[in-house]
């Protein structure tokens, strides 16, 4: 993980992560991100839980592109709140976009075409002035859309169940954004739970929703998307969303909070430890509820 | 706690009555999910639910869930696809009803979820989530808020979510649901449709902040019937969403996402 962000992750990027919206936030990448101080980086995604505003409170952070900056569990984030409202720790640009048309900007990019037409907003302050919504006339004389300018994030980072070495990813459950930020961005990091070989991926080609070519690095890190959850390995783990959510409320706190679970621990393993092996096996998914077999024969 | 239910129950009971068989819903999280479960368990069996992040269900998590993508919410599903896939079906006219919230509204149902000065200064709220794509492209919107007289606003500060305005392609607000009635929306304003069991029509008109004709002659919201308080405690056995005062309470977060 160390290697992966500090080799594909810049002062200055534009990263997009969260993509899956509640589940499969890459807590590991982040938390790295924050560990290695980058600086200036935009962060693109729908709604991001409180990955954005550990970014963004950490300091790291001088523009973000969502539909929603907050903590799912307790409502506001308070890093993204300190920045906007106060500029606490630093200033903070704010691109507000629906979950459409954040999906859509990345989906054009992904399309590798300028722009795509929409309905959405029409009415509302969000695509009023927007950098990157602009009404349109529609050439075949429909009613008039809006256009969506593509946005090509430098780095995706995704979380999937597994991968083979080349990057080949599987994933399964809700996908919300992941796809279209991975085929838009310069490059992808893939975070799995396990690593396998490849001849797995290949029984399912359905199931890989990233080819491994457009894969610049994958890293096994089993539980780095904790405390959100992913489908057949981890349960969403509640408490620490709403620990995150009390402590962050002042800047001492969530410095205390920062020690505590980024800065003070070298990396996933070691926040694996910290929660204790109790937490950690309480939130593994054991049971299995697994999809009937496809034939693939030729 | 009026007698038997609590408020948020009676406002998971308006939200699944909202709900017509056969029609397809953008469900929304809390409030509105445990309401579609219950129109699917009484009502409208054959209501089909989508969630934003791309799960489409014909029927319930089997278990407690606090967000969408909680694994329950994933295990049965009829089909996982992407943001994208839901919001297409949504712009394309296929989606009936939505669910949204929001942290102040104004007598045209416009939403703010994003920034507000109401109490003097800045605060930032999260954003629109799904809300304005929810708002702008469903067949109707119902609304759910906390009835404050701060969150009930002549004119919001920031229109996250489209209320009703001169040329639109489509939908808009119907119903808003709140912690102290049941209220029509349309281009013309608010109308009181019950009040809830004790709520008097004062208590409201002090509650909204701009003016709304109330008659002390309104009906009451017809109380929960023994089944749907069953299956709403079934859905809910710790009263997470409708007993428990939490900073995860629903009509807390202010969001749509």
């Amino acid at each position: 993980m160390r290697e992966a962000i500090a080799e594909q992750v810049h002062d200055g990027d534009a990263i997009a992560l969260g993509l899956a919206l509640e589940s499969g936030i890459p807590f590991a990448a982040v938390h790295e991100i924050i560990r290695q101080q980058r600086r200036d980086l935009t962060l693109i995604g729908p709604i991001s839980d409180m990955a954005f505003d550990q970014l963004i409170a950490a300091g790291t952070t001088a523009r973000v592109i969502a539909a929603w900056v907050g903590n799912v569990a307790g409502g506001s984030g308070y890093g993204f709140r300190r920045a906007y409202e106060q500029a606490i720790p630093r200033r903070l640009v704010m691109e507000d976009h629906s979950n459409f048309t954040v999906g859509l900007a990345l989906q054009a990019a992904a399309m590798g075409v300028p722009f795509l037409p929409t309905f959405t907003g029409i009415g509302g302050d969000i695509v009023r002035n927007h950098p990157r919504i602009r009404p349109i006339e529609d050439p075949f004389g429909g009613p008039a859309p809006l256009a969506v300018a593509a946005l090509r994030p430098d780095v995706a980072i995704i979380h999937v169940q597994r991968a083979d070495a080349q990057g080949n990813a599987h994933l399964w459950g809700n996908l919300g954004l992941t796809v279209e930020a991975a085929y838009a961005a310069r490059r992808t990091i893939i975070t799995c739970e396990e690593i396998v070989p490849e001849d797995i991926i290949r029984s399912d080609p359905n199931r890989t929703m990233i080819p491994g070519f457009l894969t610049t690095a994958v890293v096994e890190v089993p539980g780095g998307a904790l405390p959100s959850s992913v489908q057949g390995h981890w349960r969403r783990d509640f408490e620490p969303f709403l620990d995150y959510h009390r402590r962050s409320r002042t800047a001492d706190g969530f410095e205390a909070w920062l020690r505590e679970w980024v800065l003070d621990l070298p990396d996933r393993a070691a926040y694996l430890q910290h929660m204790g092996e109790a937490a950690v096996e309480r939130l593994r998914v054991r049971d299995e509820h697994l999809a009937a077999s496809a034939n693939f024969a030729p | 706690m009026t007698s038997g239910y609590t408020r948020r129950e009676l406002m998971v009971v308006a939200a699944a009555r909202e709900i017509h068989d056969r029609e397809v819903v953008f469900v929304g999280m809390r409030l509105p999910l445990l309401g579609f479960g219950l129109a699917r368990a009484t009502h409208a069996p054959n209501a089909v639910g989508l969630f934003e992040n791309g799960v489409i269900r014909d029927r319930p998590a089997e278990a407690f869930i606090y967000t969408m993508g909680d694994p329950p919410n994933i295990t049965g599903a009829i089909a996982c696809l992407g943001l994208l896939d839901v919001m297409s079906l949504l712009q394309q006219g296929r989606v009936d009803v939505g669910f949204i919230g929001g942290a102040e509204i104004d007598p045209l149902g416009n939403l703010n979820t994003t920034r507000t000065s109401g109490s003097g200064s800045l605060v930032r709220l999260p954003g629109s989530g799904g809300g304005c794509d929810i708002a702008s492209l469903a067949g109707r919107t119902v609304l759910i808020m906390e009835h404050e007289p701060r969150r009930f606003r002549p004119h919001v500060d920031y229109i996250t979510s489209p209320g009703h305005f001169p040329g639109r392609r489509r939908g808009g607000p119907s119903t808003l649901i709140t912690t102290l009635g049941v209220f029509d929306l349309s281009p013309t304003g608010v109308r009181v449709r019950t009040l809830h069991p004790g709520v008097t029509a004062e208590q409201v008109r002090q509650a909204t902040g701009f003016p709304l004709d109330v008659s002390d002659a309104v009906q009451a919201t017809p109380p929960p019937s023994t089944d749907e308080l069953a299956y709403i405690r079934r859905a809910d056995p710790e009263g997470f969403w409708t007993r428990r005062e939490s900073p995860a309470n629903p009509l807390r977060t202010m969001t749509a996402g």
